[in-house]
């Protein structure tokens, strides 16, 4: 008995003080963006490697889940004979929950593991190290930038994502089943309120920030081998799409 | 000067360093020999503080570093310069770019004197025509020389060489350690060089000192470390799998 209660205590201990690296890791690179010299040219290509290269796979990705809520919201509509509020349950769908949270996957997958992935080959080829042993913070070098990248880059891909999943929606609502385009605009008009634009916005800036720190956070601490570099990789992008997920059901009940 | 007191580490529970106490001569190279895994290396990393001691010190010029704050210890990094056992040469950018790297990020220097300052330190390693080149490109003893001309180009005072011949054919290493022993002579760094590549080392090495069991067994200039009676020592050179060296 005194033993099982040992071991818990130490488990509870392990994962309280993992929990606190986590955490002043987080604090220790916000802290060093905040400090000169400013990196613009490394935030510049962050924002390159994290909005523009993923731009293709955000756009396609918002093309199709646009027209996958027009078939599926004609289909739930239709049965209250309420096909003219399609614009609007695709609008509100994709602003408020669809956009941020699919587009945080798309990044996360695209960018995310690829960060992770790089750190960690950067720790195991002691890349890092010698970052360090230049007098140069690593954490200033690698990590700072591609936060402040990705709560820039993050919002402009949502709104991409949002506006070419409501075109993809209104291709199918209109063209396809015969919804009045009048009427689907008309709803969108309606029906979208700022409050939906701005907790949109504000989902995805927490999620760019979510994504960014636990990529780098699992890459920067990988064990220096190539089992390492994957399983950081893997356990990067599971964590990441976990944790949107959960930081998404908080923000929705307070932003509701 | 740099003097190691008693230093200790132990990594998940294994006990690497078991109190450690060594001086390196200033001015001079002294190089660590012992069994592959003793803990040279993560001896080397402590005398840059990239790793910190269970217990001990270390001391830079009479400063214990193990104690500095980070800024404080940024400020005695400047005095080294270290070339890794891989090289640890950013992927992302040449071999030119990852020169004037810490010029570009730790000194106002203008573009014109980095471009001056990296290609005299390229020139002198040998690779004057490769700074476009990026590290993908490049065979292991040329990641070496642009190691090697990265870790120069502060004019460091100390320069700490992790297994420099790894992994390189006989001629190549020979040619590494000249120029180690060359650029030694022209810059008067004081030179800490961890090889198990015996005899060759010791042509360039001022002092060996020998890593085993955690501790210093021996340090003299390389004929009188040859020549002692310490059997740890004896059994290492002669390579044998008996003696006080546990091996497996």
């Amino acid at each position: 008995m005194v033993s099982f209660l040992g071991q818990t205590g130490r488990f509870a201990l392990e994962q309280i003080a993992a929990m606190g690296r986590v955490f002043s890791f987080l604090m220790s690179a916000i802290f060093l963006a905040f400090r000169r010299p400013a990196k613009f040219y490394l935030i510049i290509y962050h924002i390159k490697t994290i909005g523009v290269d993923s731009l293709s796979v955000v756009a396609l990705s918002g093309f199709f889940t646009g027209m996958v809520m027009g078939f599926q919201g004609y289909y739930s509509l239709r049965k209250f004979n309420a096909e003219s509020f399609l614009g609007s349950a695709a609008a509100l769908g994709l602003l408020r929950e669809l956009g941020p949270v699919l587009s945080a996957f798309m990044v996360t997958g695209r960018t995310g593991s690829a960060m992770a992935a790089e750190l960690g080959t950067m720790r195991a080829t002691e890349q890092i190290d010698a970052l360090d042993s230049m007098a140069i913070n690593p954490v200033k070098y690698l990590v700072s930038p591609r936060i402040i990248a990705s709560l820039l880059a993050m919002p402009l891909l949502t709104a991409i994502f949002d506006v070419i999943g409501i075109f993809g929606a209104y291709l199918v609502g209109v063209h396809l089943l015969g919804v009045s385009s009048g009427s689907f605009f008309a709803g969108i008009e309606n029906s979208v309120v700022f409050h939906d634009v701005y907790s949109g916005f504000v989902k995805s800036i927490s999620f760019g920030l979510i994504i960014t720190w636990i990529c780098c956070y699992k890459g920067f601490h990988a064990p220096p081998m190539a089992t390492g570099v994957s399983q950081a990789t893997t356990e990067s992008v599971v964590l990441s799409f976990v944790l949107i997920l959960v930081w998404d059901y908080f923000l929705t009940s307070i932003m509701l | 000067m740099i003097q190691v007191a008693n230093l200790r580490k132990s990594f998940r529970g294994q006990e690497v360093l078991k109190g450690v106490n060594l001086e390196f001569a200033a001015g001079k190279i002294t190089t660590i020999v012992g069994t592959s895994g003793c803990g040279k290396t993560v001896l080397l990393k402590h005398l840059n503080a990239l790793y910190l001691p269970d217990s001990g010190e270390v001391f830079i010029d009479g400063v214990d570093i193990t104690k500095l704050a980070q800024k404080d210890l940024y400020e005695i990094r400047r005095k080294f310069g270290v070339l890794f056992q891989g090289a640890a040469l950013l992927d992302s950018m040449s071999v030119f770019d990852n020169v004037a790297f810490p010029l570009r990020e730790k000194t106002r220097t203008s573009e014109s004197d980095i471009k001056k300052k990296v290609d005299a330190r390229l020139e002198q390693v040998g690779l004057g025509t490769m700074g476009g080149k990026f590290p993908a490109e490049l065979s292991g003893g040329m990641k070496k020389r642009a190691g090697l001309a990265r870790a120069l180009i502060m004019d460091p005072q100390i320069v700490l060489f992790d297994e420099p011949t790894t992994g390189l054919d006989p001629v190549l290493a020979t040619s590494i350690h000249q120029l180690i022993s060359r650029t030694q002579k022209q810059f008067g760094f004081t030179g800490i060089v961890v090889s198990h590549t015996i005899p060759q080392v010791f042509d360039i090495s001022d002092y060996v000192a020998m890593l085993a069991n955690g501790v210093i067994e021996n340090i003299a200039p390389p004929q009188a470390f040859c020549t002692s009676e310490n059997p740890a020592v004896q059994q290492f050179i002669h390579g044998k799998t008996e003696g006080p060296i546990q091996v497996l």
